[in-house]
């Protein structure tokens, strides 16, 4: 078996409304077999989104491999290349970080575990008070655990009180989570991957599944290739290998995804395909929205979005006309310009069409990380914890007795502040100490130059790792953390399915848990509750599940019917139902909802009054938006547009995928595609170095000739390249940066 | 008719709000989503100049004369050039709000006019645009509410 070559393994084909047939994948270090392994350690995969059951092969006290587990409803057993051999070598790798660092004139030393965080308890103390709560910032993961999450979230809400906490998931999935709250008035993935045995139409907006989920991909394709085949539709600029499979695709200008949907949804209404009752019934807003999307003829979003508008019509045909339809939405929407509204678009198609909560009738915002959706159930992001509303007092009362702290301890004055504006006050001088974990934003955000100045200047720095990132060599304290399989947790898919994920092995020398990381910052810090008791009263994980499960009681994401020894006994398991929204309620009442809703144009916030005046109680909004032209179009300087992506082999900026020998092989370096028409022009071979330059910065790469469109080039984000070309911009719902729609201009290196 | 005031009065508020727009979200090019979105919020005041145009063909406007001299000291006059750092763009955001106010009730007044003389074009013009001077006073609203704690408690004088 080579999954580097074929990465989608062998096909089950099965038809429609079938079980899809286990495939059991496995992998294990040079020389092992199965019979050789000491242990099978249950957990799930955390190299994407998918979150497919799995068990970590320890052979004297080591993780050597990993098998899928068969009976698990997210991948019947299957393993993607990234999941197979990705997940242990990372483990041993020399490099490791095993004690923690502390910078000493310049340099960063090694020290003991007492050292560091008492640095960083004497700078946090001073911080506050010298100039309060507003002096610290968070920025955390899509890669912690439920109960890491929660516990960080606690101490900074109810400790330090500060708003400035948000993850990386602002890059990946904040999008998803936003067009879910606009649209249903609450986050919550509406449908769930078995969605796929049942429909009979499938569309991917910009989503690369077969790169991005590639064990999702896989039974996308059994359908496909079974009796009775979902049509395919594919909305990518680029020529992916879901374009392959599509009877329609549509391959919109980068920058221009709003123009199409809003033509979409306006073939709905313009053919009859709307369901009025269901709409007049479940939803509010229909004709604001017809109003708004009525300008975008096929003719018009052909003309805006360089597309045939035949394909639109017969797009729309395929949606208006199936029975039932899976959407699944990726970072092609959620990283361009006007994210939330076409992804909150998506939602009103099937909104019109009264085609969700029913086997094959689902809805997919996907994630980007594994763990993201529990950064937004938790709070350590920019929401609060169980999908509470920032902006109820009663919700901000609810958290104040569950944590028995005063009410306006809890910033909730505004929304909690997103990553690129926390970033913003640490250049400004008005953060003063910025807390990272298990993430390298030196490399993930946009314009990286610039984030590498701001962590390298005046800021204090705390960075927890598993490696000397680019980020912690920028740091002022850098501390040893424990990675998956050497820590116990929970975490929740883009499905809803829970996986309790059990250590497997100790952490390498003193290197440490997140959890036990955030526990030794509480205990430094000695944060108390009203009555004088320590505010963290946890001091495992399972607790601190058990603490999160009153915190989310009632609440959408209700995780109080789950426990460990259910995880350990079943699997993975939903929260929620297999579907949500089967009675077409939705959690949009305003006393209920997480949200009181956006201006999608602009992201100014609807108040209480407004919301309430809008009477949803219970249904769900259709909301729209025109479209606008991103903010850098070409000019004659930079006449090519610029878009960033990922590759099969590597994940996020290859902490854990750069070390597997295979996988870094097969994908060892950035490189820009350009198509054959902008490479004949510019002399350029394929193979050749060239220089890709925007109005921020220029890198060199190897040049690949793809089917990407005339006039667009595409570099992978993983190396860092990219993001040294990309624009700090913003969607303004969402606040997900748009790292799909820049400029560049492009040069042969040898001229 | 004294309406020809007021239609003069909206036409000149609203070219100042668009004007006064650019000069925040141009000086203010560090905070990414100030500069994107004023110039978005911009275009609408541009728009509504433009719906105007028809309206002031038929009623015609007046700014000045010797029987109006209340509109010219109703008017606001723009933003010239910005302010420096956290508490200069919180004070440059405030100064548009006061702007959009004196837009918007100048709408209203309008509005209400259109009503009484059942002029339906009127009506529908008052009506859109002063709903989307509401959409701009809701951001300015939400972008202060977001970055006062943060400029009067911690920022540094800049």
């Amino acid at each position: 078996m080579d999954r580097i070559s074929d990465i989608w393994g062998t096909r089950n084909p099965h038809s429609r409304g079938t079980t899809w047939p286990a495939r059991v994948d496995l992998h294990l270090d040079e020389g092992l077999t199965e019979a050789q392994v000491d242990r099978w350690v249950p957990s799930a995969c955390v190299l994407c989104s998918n979150g497919c059951g799995c068990e970590i092969a320890v052979k004297d006290g080591r993780m050597v491999g990993v098998r899928g587990r068969a009976d698990d409803p997210v991948n019947g057993g299957r393993l993607g290349p990234k999941g197979l051999y990705g997940s242990t070598p990372w483990s041993r790798s020399p490099d490791r970080l095993t004690r923690p660092l502390i910078r000493e004139g310049g340099e960063l030393v090694e020290c003991d575990w007492d050292t560091a965080m008492g640095r960083i308890a004497e700078v946090s103390r001073r911080l506050l008070r010298e100039r309060g709560p507003l002096s610290h910032g968070f920025y955390t993961s899509g890669q912690l655990f439920l109960e890491e999450y929660y516990t960080l979230a606690v101490i900074g809400k109810a400790g330090i009180g500060t708003p400035h906490m948000d993850g990386n998931t602002r890059l990946c999935t904040a999008t998803a989570a936003a067009s879910l709250k606009e649209s249903f008035g609450a986050d919550g993935q509406p449908g769930c991957y078995d969605d796929v045995e049942h429909c009979d139409a499938i569309f991917l907006y910009g989503h690369n599944m077969p790169e991005t989920q590639t064990v999702l991909w896989a039974r996308v394709l059994d359908r496909l290739r079974g009796a009775d085949p979902p049509v395919l539709v594919c909305v990518d600029p680029r020529r992916t290998a879901v374009a392959a499979e599509a009877t329609v695709h549509l391959a919109p200008k980068v920058g221009t995804n709003l123009a199409l949907m809003n033509g979409l949804v306006r073939e709905l209404f313009v053919n009859g395909w709307v369901d009025e009752d269901w709409v007049g019934e479940h939803t509010v807003g229909v004709e604001t929205l017809r109003e708004i999307v009525s300008p975008y003829t096929p003719d018009e979003v052909a003309r805006i979005c360089e597309v045939e508008p035949e394909d639109v019509t017969k797009a729309a045909r395929i949606f208006g006309t199936s029975q039932r339809v899976l959407s699944t939405v990726l970072q092609g929407f959620y990283q361009s310009h006007q994210a939330t509204a076409s992804a909150v678009a998506v939602n009103n198609l099937h909104l019109l069409r009264g085609m969700l909560g029913r086997p094959g009738a689902g809805i997919l915002q996907m994630n980007g990380q594994p763990t993201a959706q529990n950064n937004r159930e938790c709070g350590a992001d920019g929401d609060l914890p169980g999908f509470r509303n920032w902006d109820n007092e009663q919700h901000i009362a609810e958290l104040a007795r569950l944590w028995n702290v005063d009410p306006l301890v809890i910033p909730h004055w505004a929304e909690p502040t997103h990553a690129l504006q926390i970033f913003k006050y640490a250049e400004e001088g008005s953060i003063g100490l910025l807390w990272i974990s298990a993430t390298n934003p030196a490399v993930s955000l946009p314009e990286s130059a610039r984030i590498r100045r701001i962590l390298g200047g005046d800021c204090f720095v705390v960075v927890q790792d598993l490696f000397r990132t680019e980020t912690a060599e920028l740091a002022d304290v850098v501390l040893p953390a424990a990675g998956w399989g050497e820590k116990t947790g929970t975490f929740t898919n883009a499905d809803r399915t829970v996986h309790l994920s059990e250590q497997a092995v100790s952490p390498p020398g003193e290197a440490r848990s997140d959890f036990e990381i955030f526990l030794g910052y509480a205990d430094a810090m000695d944060f108390r509750d009203a009555d004088g008791r320590p505010l963290i009263g946890w001091r495992t994980p399972e607790h601190a599940f058990e603490a999160w499960r009153e915190a989310s009681r009632g609440r959408p994401c209700d995780y109080s019917e789950l426990s460990y020894d259910r995880l350990r006994s079943s699997g993975g398991l939903r929260w929620g139902a297999d579907r949500l929204y089967t009675d077409a309620s939705f959690p949009s009442a305003t006393d209920f909802c997480e949200t009181y809703g956006h201006d999608l144009l602009t992201g100014a916030t609807v108040t209480e009054q407004e919301h309430r005046a809008q009477g949803a109680d219970g249904r769900a909004f259709l909301k729209g938006a025109p479209y606008h032209p991103a903010p850098e179009t070409p000019s004659e300087e930079f006449p090519l547009l610029f878009t960033t992506g990922r590759t099969v082999h590597q994940f996020h900026t290859r902490t854990k995928t750069g070390r597997s020998r295979p996988l870094n092989r097969a994908a060892p370096e950035a490189w820009a595609e350009l198509s054959e028409a902008d490479a004949a022009k510019l002399g350029i071979k394929d193979g050749d170095r060239v220089r890709v330059e925007s109005p921020r910065s220029a890198v060199e790469v190897p040049a690949r000739i793809t089917r990407v469109p005339t006039g667009t080039v595409f570099v992978p984000f993983h190396y860092g390249q990219a993001n040294e070309l990309t624009a700090t911009v913003w969607d303004p719902v969402s606040k997900q940066p748009a790292f799909k729609t820049a400029v560049c201009r492009v040069t042969p290196c040898n001229s | 008719m004294q309406l020809v005031i007021y239609l003069g009065l909206v036409h000149h508020a609203e070219q100042t709000l668009a004007e006064s727009f650019r000069v925040v979200g141009h000086g203010h090019a560090d905070q990414p989503d100030v500069q994107l979105i004023c110039e978005q919020l911009a275009a609408l005041s541009d728009d509504h100049v433009r719906r105007l145009t028809p309206v002031v063909d038929r009623y015609g406007e007046q700014h000045s004369g010797a029987d109006v001299e209340e509109p010219e000291r109703l008017h606001a006059d723009g933003l010239a050039e910005v302010r420096q750092g956290p508490v200069g763009l919180l004070r440059d955001l405030q100064d548009l709000h006061v702007l959009g106010t004196l837009v918007q009730t100048t709408w209203t007044v309008v509005h209400q006019a259109a009503q009484g003389l059942r002029d339906a074009e009127l009506i529908g013009a008052a009506r859109h645009c002063s709903a989307e001077t509401s959409r701009q006073l809701a951001w300015l609203n939400t972008r202060m509410k977001a970055a006062a704690p943060q400029a009067l408690i911690v920022a540094g004088r800049d």
